[in-house]
């Protein structure tokens, strides 16, 4: 545990962003998780991409589930609303929050064992809906928070802590998103910051159901030699398709030296995402190769990460719905109640 | 002797399931009230959606009594699979009805009731080709044959047939021919009417004829709520289907047309209620409907959400249990298990409407009391009221009425109170004020969760802390008793040491049953419980009574063991009247076994028996 309380001084060297705000201001209590979890780290990618993209912290809900990776939305952006609501449930939630303000941005937290076991129902479903939201699962193969059984995304063969060998087959949540329709799909590592950060600002900016599978070592449970959610097996690993950069505005300025590497998505809201492709075949825009890709590596025991697929013109719930613009929850009596009269007539129908 | 009765007897119509006979039967049953007669219609059907048989039943009661009789003065059996067990349910001297087409089906005919065969396949067959059509106006040339049989005011039908048809207009003259063509056959094979007769009366009033669960669904319109989750299950699912009909015609912005509302059939129900949670705690209005087996899938969320104090409405039409229990039977079965659900010390709110006038009061009104409790309501509805149509006053609104969104602190709010903790009780009333997530930049945001927290919503699992939260919560127990709809009290006209305790769709054959024991010589105060938590007034009532009789419809009386364990009372006062066989409780039933029971006890008075 990290017991030392941070200083609330802000020394005014601290660098501001668009809106004046240092990353102090998104910074919340401080994590009672293991020193050196993973899931400290993803926290800390969360504080800079909301710090980078100046998002007012107010306008933002954070929802999760029950586990370690559930409890840290106490600990980022402590200026906006948060619920740690019941295990494997955080998707229903975020989608019923959502459908009441759909002005807000909606940051789903989740554990493996809350959305691959316990809530593999609402995460698909969510995900199906096309929920505007981005939904982060804080993969560390374990339930760390009841002390280290395996999760559902253990991989076959695997070995717990205490020597067991898990004989189930993984789930893949990566390749579910993808098969379920998710808009925006993506996967990362706790420890690989330069690759997170621009992929849940990325995700942000997504309008539409935005999946990161964040690979995530429990350093108490899930860190040792037969595990393949270790950080020394990922690093070992991993296969990147691409790197990110966000640029945010109408009129990006690409700079670029390596043309032909780089594909450039715009967003709803115009952001730009421009990949540099570290594989040259990869294309994020084609959901039906993702899936090839992402099977052909893991035949390879490789563990791809990146932005798997993103469809820039994707529709959320709300546009299915066809609601409103404004919020559902400032609509008054006088916008929701047919009144009286409309009531005489129905009666009057009625005899 | 034939029976004989003006506008007093039971009519049923023996079905199968699937077969078009229910939008017959419900014209029958229309034209009935349009003369002005009070009637009780009642669906019973199996969970299949075809071939299996289904009943429906139409109390005529010039005397207004709504609930099921029992028993059946006229039979209309048009379902060879039951015919011999519907032939053996006929009152002595009541009269059948069948298909006398093809002979009537083995086994010997009663000879104390009265048959009548119409020929309405062989008259089909004649008229029409069309196997559908054969099938469709077979239904139709019935109902104009028992018009005539029963002396039916034919211009209602008409009107009805011109009605249902309106802008299908092309469909309305065969409908009336096949009328005719029954009316036609009965007035000349025999002498109608019979003895079971129809009159014209002014007893229906402005009454108007609607289902519980339309009711309902209108009152979630009226109440503002602007999110619907859900997952079909019988009785329930028309409670959505009803909300989502009145939405796209009442909630569509008249401009451009978007919808001012969201539903969602989620998969499953504790998805459902995740999504109310959600929406109600972001400040939207919002409710699900389900029944028993969704009520015991949310009982996490449901400690959830009564601990986190976020507002949530139920509507839960009851049906027999445990389990899959009888499906599509009508039971008030939920009541503890919606009382305390969840984990740990809970204790929700319930209404309990009478039928469908209260269904829509009552739901309207639950997002009043959600918002301004914080807390879970349950809107308990049932199937007898839920999947019925019901004679009730008509539907009423005050336009003055703006909706009570209870205590939320808005940013001007928030830039004025000097400190914000989302669960202290500033007021005194155990209710503490909340705000919406984005409501202000650096003001009123916490952190909802389901763990023990301090009045600044902080996590903390100091015992005194915890206990002090609990209590707080029981007092808002209190605030609530005050704020909910009241105990209805209905004395008679002579003092009595006896009281009856009934709630929801109890209530019209309890009210029928007081008459009949009156005339028996048995008087009796009557409460009608309203809600849950219990108000004052209700251990007043027991306190005059030395017995309470406590008339529901569930195995383990339910209700009194609320009151037992809420009010303290001695079980011994409170005698239980129970049926719960999954039809809806008659009066007969009501006061064949309190009167029995005060006939026989002869019991000592018990401030005698004390002295
Ligand atoms: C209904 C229910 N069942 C079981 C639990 C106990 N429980 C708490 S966290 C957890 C597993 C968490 O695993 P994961 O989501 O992977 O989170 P991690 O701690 O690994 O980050 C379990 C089983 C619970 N809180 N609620
Ligand atoms: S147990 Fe594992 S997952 Fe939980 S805080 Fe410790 S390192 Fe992180
Ligand atoms: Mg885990």
């Amino acid at each position: 545990m990290t017991y030392l309380a941070k200083p609330k001084f802000h020394h005014p060297s601290l660098p501001k962003n668009a809106i004046g705000f240092t990353r102090r201001d998104y910074e919340a209590s401080t994590s009672t998780l293991c020193a050196g979890c993973g899931h400290d780290s993803i926290s800390a990618a969360i504080i800079e991409a909301a710090f980078e993209l100046s998002i007012e912290p107010h306008r933002v809900a954070k929802i999760s589930g029950i586990g370690c990776s559930s409890k840290t939305p106490d600990y980022f952006l402590g200026a906006s609303h948060g619920f740690n609501s019941v295990h494997g449930r955080m998707p229903s939630v975020l989608t019923g929050a959502n459908l009441a303000n759909r002005d807000l941005i909606y940051l789903g937290v989740s554990g493996d064992g809350d959305s691959a076991s316990i809530g593999f129902g609402q995460f698909a479903h969510a995900l199906r809906r096309g929920v505007n939201m981005v939904y982060i699962v804080e993969n560390n193969g374990v339930y760390g928070l009841t002390k280290g059984q395996f999760s559902a995304t253990a991989d076959r063969g695997s070995k717990s802590k205490k020597g067991v060998f898990n004989t189930d087959n993984s789930i893949d949540l990566v390749s579910i998103a993808l098969q379920l329709g998710a808009t925006f799909v993506a996967r990362s590592f706790s420890g690989d910051k330069s690759q997170l950060v621009p992929l849940i600002k990325a995700a942000i900016q997504h309008r539409g159901a935005a999946f990161i599978d964040v690979i995530s070592p429990c350093i108490a449970f899930n860190n040792h030699a037969g595990s393949t959610k270790s950080l020394e097996y990922v690093r070992a690993h991993n296969e990147a398709v691409n790197a990110l950069d966000v640029m945010i505005g109408r009129d990006p300025i690409t700079v670029n030296y390596a043309p032909g590497k780089v594909v450039s998505v715009t967003q709803h809201d115009g952001t730009v995402l421009n990949l540099r492709k570290i594989n040259d075949e990869y294309d994020p825009g084609d959901r039906l190769a993702a899936m090839n890709f992402l099977q052909k590596h893991a035949a390879l025991g490789q563990i791809v990460t990146g932005l798997l697929y993103v469809d820039s013109e994707a529709d959320d719930l709300h546009s299915n719905f066809n609601t409103v613009s404004t919020p559902l929850n400032q609509l008054d009596t006088a916008a929701l109640c047919p009144g009286s009269v409309t009531l005489e007539t129905i009666n009057d129908s009625l005899r | 002797m034939p029976l004989t009765a003006v506008n007093d007897f039971v009519i049923r119509f023996a079905n199968v399931n699937g077969s078009g006979s229910a939008s017959a039967n419900e014209m029958f049953a229309r034209a009935i009230m349009r003369m002005g007669i009070p009637m009780s219609p009642r669906n019973v059907f199996p969970s299949n959606i075809q071939g299996l048989p289904t009943w429906y039943e139409i109390r005529v009661t010039e005397a207004g009594h709504l609930g099921a009789r029992g028993g059946t003065d006229f039979m209309v059996a048009m379902n060879p699979q039951t015919f011999n067990a519907d032939v053996a349910s006929i009152e002595p001297d009541g009269y059948l009805v069948y298909d006398s087409t093809r002979a009537m089906p083995p086994g010997k005919m009663r000879t104390d009731i009265n048959v009548i065969g119409l020929p309405l396949t062989a008259i089909c067959n004649k008229e029409y080709t069309d196997p559908r059509q054969r099938q469709l106006f077979k239904n139709i040339i019935c109902i104009g044959a028992l018009s005539a049989l029963l002396d039916m005011d034919f211009a209602e039908l008409e009107k009805l047939v011109g009605e249902q048809y309106k802008g299908k207009e092309k469909l309305i003259a065969p409908n009336v021919h096949a009328l005719h063509l029954g009316r036609e056959y009965a007035q000349a094979n025999f002498s109608c009417p019979l003895g079971l007769r129809l009159k014209r009366s002014d007893k229906v009033g402005d009454r108007i004829l609607i289902e519980g669960n339309a009711a309902a669904a209108l009152g979630a319109v009226y109440g503002g709520a602007t999110v619907c989750a859900w997952y079909p299950i019988t009785p329930s699912s028309s409670v959505a289907e009803g909300f989502t009909r009145y939405c796209k015609k009442f909630r569509h912005d008249p401009d451009s047309g978007q919808a001012r509302y969201a539903i969602v059939q989620a998969e499953d129900e504790i998805a459902s209620i995740g999504m109310v949670i959600g929406a109600s705690w972001n400040g939207a209005r919002a409710f699900t409907a389900t029944s028993g087996p969704g009520i015991s899938l949310m009982q996490e969320f449901l400690g959830f959400a009564y601990f986190a104090e976020i507002p949530a409405v139920i509507i839960d039409v009851q049906r027999a249990g445990p389990s899959t229990g009888m499906p599509t039977r009508t039971q008030q079965c939920d009541l503890i298990n919606c009382a305390y659900a969840s984990h740990g010390d809970t204790k929700h709110v319930l209404l309990l409407p009478e039928d469908a006038a209260e269904a829509f009061d009552f739901t309207a009104s639950s997002f009043d009391y959600a918002d301004r409790l914080q807390t879970p309501v349950f809107v308990m509805l049932d199937l007898d009221i839920g999947m019925n149509h019901r004679l009730c006053r008509p539907l009423k609104w005050d336009d003055t009425k703006t909706y009570d969104r209870g205590k939320v602190l808005s940013a001007e709010d928030l830039d004025k109170v000097k400190d914000f903790g989302r669960y202290t009780d500033v007021d005194g009333d155990a209710i503490p004020y909340r705000t919406y997530p984005g409501t202000h930049p650096t003001k009123g945001t916490f952190f909802t969760r389901g763990t023990s927290h301090d009045g600044r919503a902080k996590y903390s699992e100091n015992g005194a802390i915890y206990v002090e939260g609990m209590q707080r919560l029981l007092r808002k127990q209190d605030t609530a008793k005050e704020l909910l709809p009241k105990p209805l009290r209905t004395n008679a006209d002579k003092p009595t040491r006896f009281g009856v305790i009934y709630y929801g769709s109890t209530a019209p054959a309890m009210d029928e049953a007081a008459e009949m024991l009156a005339s028996r010589g048995h008087t009796l105060n009557l409460m009608r419980v309203r809600a849950f938590p219990f108000h004052q007034d209700v251990a007043s009532f027991i306190a005059d009574h030395d017995f309470v009789f406590v008339v529901e419809q569930n195995r383990d009386a339910q209700l009194r063991s609320l009151i037992v364990n809420e009010l303290d009372i001695d079980p011994v006062r409170l005698v239980p009247i129970l049926h719960y066989d999954g039809t809806s409780i008659t009066a007969r039933f009501i006061s064949g076994t309190i009167g029995d029971r005060l006939d026989a006890l002869k019991v000592t008075p018990l401030r005698k028996a004390m002295s």
